[in-house]
């Protein structure tokens, strides 16, 4: 067990890669066969991300360093060593968006084995989703700058590919070329601040280069370039208008993942703030920066939504709206950073636990929306109606999926809501008005999508519908059984899984720069 | 202004003229090119990052006794980088190909049915 | 369980949970003790609209998606209508904004630094 543990941060990026290449292969000998090595492996995943969050949330704020080969790691190289220094650090906050990740990356699979019975160019897919699925974890767990942006683009190219996937279908091909092209701007950007850092100090781990950083004029040139591109990654308006197109044009079971995607580039942007950069640029500044793209997302996104017409595009915008609330949490947090109040901390635990109840809800109104779309045949909610009669199940899952997103008690939206609304309006009480607004106009939005789709008479037109195959409702249960356990136990996760994630960023970063560095 | 500073100023200009390829070109094949512009200034940047006044090739083997060298590493961060844009120029291409299928046409202004 | 404590006020599902189905078991035990000369399925219990009919369900009865909120989106209609228009479709105006918000930044951190 032991040496999984220790292994696990290279075998959560090698089992889902290797598993991408073979399963177009795999795929030859039958449909079961590749559905029984793809729920294999990302069962290991699961099972390797906790035994990974469990050891690393143990150590106490002492991050994990795992080295190529899996021997003890040494600062100056010792004789017998891989000589590849290229290392992966996991702290508190990486074990935690690998839980997320994890998460997703389970109930999404499983969700597409049946999503994808009927349908053909099932291996592509899958073989795309394992891809996204190790770029992810290799975004989240890595140590190593160039590393990052590697995986970076591996998930951009995986994530425009799943986007553009249903290519007789003419908005998926603009979507996914959309995507693509502010994808690769984003990450060409990040490529050339990451060469600005190496040029100025010639190392390339995030740990050395937070140990030698400056402030200087190219390192804020960098961190604007690197801001901005993570940021735009993660779809903070005014640069979010990729975002409806993409999640609302993938499959939905990748929507899903999509959204994970974007969760992992706000960790980028979040290591690089609080851990690379920390206090050597003015904190109050870059927080201010951070919450006034938090304000904007949060209402451009909630308004944007409620004039929808399209299912899964009303869907996405409410996904992009609580990417705002997760900045606003970190960015109270970092605002205040330096003078280290209390609420600070609180901040951040309501951002970065609303990381988790987001993946949850919205993976699950994903779910449900796909299911709604093969239902009633259609995407537009002008000419949906009546599918509660028949799809009972699918329209409760709906329900607590959008109560849950929009904060009603007891649902754990509802738990991270509240942190960030507490801690808001001590430093200011307009971002509270603002935030608790944008949830309100939030559950708006979703009544009038679950108004269109399954209240109303009996349509003709959906008179053999019914809800869908338990392979298509046992991920949905999964998740409602984590958003339900989630809310009626938030003090027991905040402090033993959302803690140690805040406290890494909060006040880990001599000890992030300490476990690369010796003492 | 030392000389040795050119191909620094050279890789900010195909930065900017593959920006303004990509932000004021309505052929989407032009914004391709835009990206591989910008694309191609990022490279030489990274590669510029390593020279070494009178260094030569990092290579050990027949190599002159104390000898400066250039750096390896933006050397390979440059290889990755090139086949990283190799995937993503290929699958942009392709979404064109696609496009011009459906719709008829290139015109970026004119493939905009996800709006709104 | 403890609940979760922001640092000014505290949260506690279990028993917000426990009174909510307190109120509720209250609120039943005050309709049990309701109206004894109370008949189903007599004019008692049909909805009452204004003395008409109940119509048919039939089409038209079911507000369809975009009419549900029209006077909330009609009433915003001066911000919908530039916000809207930002969203045109167009790949060069996401890049845009994009290049915009970099400007900004840049303009942002080389004056403060």
């Amino acid at each position: 067990m032991t040496a999984l543990t220790t292994h696990a941060p290279i075998l959560l990026i090698a089992l889902p890669l290797l598993g991408a290449f073979a399963t177009p292969l795999v795929g030859k000998l039958g449909r079961g066969v590749r559905n029984t090595l793809i729920g294999l492996i990302v069962l290991a995943v699961a099972g390797l991300a906790a035994l990974l969050a469990v050891d690393v949330f143990a150590a106490s704020g002492v991050p994990t360093i795992y080295e190529l080969g899996g021997g003890t790691f040494t600062f100056p190289l010792s004789g017998g060593q891989v000589p590849i220094r290229i290392l992966f650090e996991v702290d508190g906050m990486s074990a935690f968006m690998g839980l997320i990740a994890a998460l997703i990356a389970l109930t999404g699979a499983f969700f597409s084995f049946s999503y994808w019975k009927e349908r053909s160019g099932g291996n592509l897919y899958f073989s795309l989703f394992l891809m996204l699925t190790a770029g992810i974890f290799g975004m989240v767990l890595t140590g190593d700058m160039f590393n990052f942006f590697v995986f970076l683009e591996i998930t951009s190219i995986a994530a425009a590919s799943l986007v553009g996937f249903r290519i007789w279908r003419k908005q998926s091909q603009e979507a996914g070329f959309k995507v693509m092209a502010m994808y690769t701007l984003s990450g060409l950007f990040v490529l050339l601040a990451i060469g600005l850092l190496y040029g100025q100090y010639g190392h390339l781990n995030i740990a050395t280069l937070a140990n030698s950083i400056q402030g200087s004029l190219t390192d804020m040139i960098a961190l604007g370039l690197l801001l901005t591109g993570l940021a735009m990654k993660a779809g903070a308006v005014p640069m979010h208008m990729w975002a409806p197109d993409a999640y609302g044009e993938a499959p939905a079971p990748m929507s899903a993942v999509l959204v994970a995607n974007s969760q992992a580039s706000l960790y980028g942007l979040f290591r690089i703030l609080f851990t690379l950069f920390g206090v050597t640029i003015s904190t109050g500044t870059m927080g201010w920066i951070l919450i006034v793209l938090a304000l904007l997302t949060i209402f451009v996104g909630v308004t944007m939504a409620l004039i929808q017409s399209d299912l899964k595009r009303l869907v996405a915008f409410g996904a992009v709206s609580q990417i705002g609330y997760m900045l606003l949490g970190v960015g109270v947090g970092l605002a205040v950073m330096a003078a280290r109040p209390e609420y600070g901390l609180v901040a951040m635990q309501g951002g970065i636990f609303h990381m988790l109840n987001d993946a949850a809800c919205v993976g699950l109104l994903f779910f449900a929306s796909g299911a709604v779309i093969q239902a009633a045949g259609t995407r537009d909610l002008n000419q949906m109606g009546g599918l509660g009669h028949q799809m009972k199940w699918t329209s409760i899952f709906f329900a607590i999926g959008a109560v849950a997103l929009a904060g009603v008690p007891p649902f754990n939206g509802f738990a991270s809501k509240f942190l960030i609304y507490e801690a808001s309006f001590k430093l200011s009480p307009f971002l509270a008005v603002i935030a608790v607004l944008s949830s309100i106009m939030l559950l708006a939005v979703f009544v009038k999508a679950f108004q269109a789709a399954f209240l109303g008479p009996r349509s003709n037109a959906s008179a053999h519908v019914s809800d869908p195959s338990p392979g298509m409702m046992l991920p949905m249960v999964a998740l409602v059984l984590v958003i339900i356990v989630f809310g009626l136990f938030p003090g027991f996760f905040v402090d033993h899984i959302v803690t140690p994630a805040a406290k890494a960023l909060w006040d880990g970063r001599d000890a992030y720069i300490n476990a690369v560095l010796g003492g | 202004m030392n000389i040795g500073n050119l191909p620094f100023v050279v890789a900010a200009l195909l930065v900017l003229f593959g920006l303004y390829t990509f932000l004021f070109k309505r052929n989407l094949i032009k914004l391709v090119i835009g990206i591989t512009l910008i694309e191609t200034g990022v490279n030489l940047f990274l590669v510029t990052l390593g020279y070494r006044t009178n260094g030569i090739s990092p290579i050990y083997t027949f190599a002159p006794e104390a000898q400066k060298m250039v750096l390896p590493t933006p050397q390979a961060l440059t290889l990755t980088s090139i086949v990283i844009g190799l995937a993503t120029t290929a699958l942009l291409l392709s979404f064109a190909v696609f496009i011009h299928r459906h719709y008829g046409t290139l015109d970026v202004r004119k493939v905009k049915e996800l709006k709104g | 369980m403890r609940g979760l404590s922001s640092g000014f006020g505290m949260w506690n599902p279990i028993a917000w949970a426990l009174l909510f189905v307190g109120i509720l078991v209250v609120s039943f035990i005050v309709r049990s003790l309701g109206n004894k000369g109370y008949k189903r399925g007599t004019g008692q219990t049909k909805v009452f609209l204004s003395g008409n009919d109940e119509p048919e369900a039939s089409n038209g009865l079911h507000v369809r998606g975009d009419h549900l909120y029209w006077g909330m989106v009609d009433g915003l209609s001066a911000y919908y209508r530039r916000v809207r228009a930002w969203h045109t479709g167009i790949l060069s105006d996401y890049a845009a904004w994009f290049v915009g918000v970099l400007a900004l930044v840049f303009v942002i951190l080389v004056l403060v630094r």
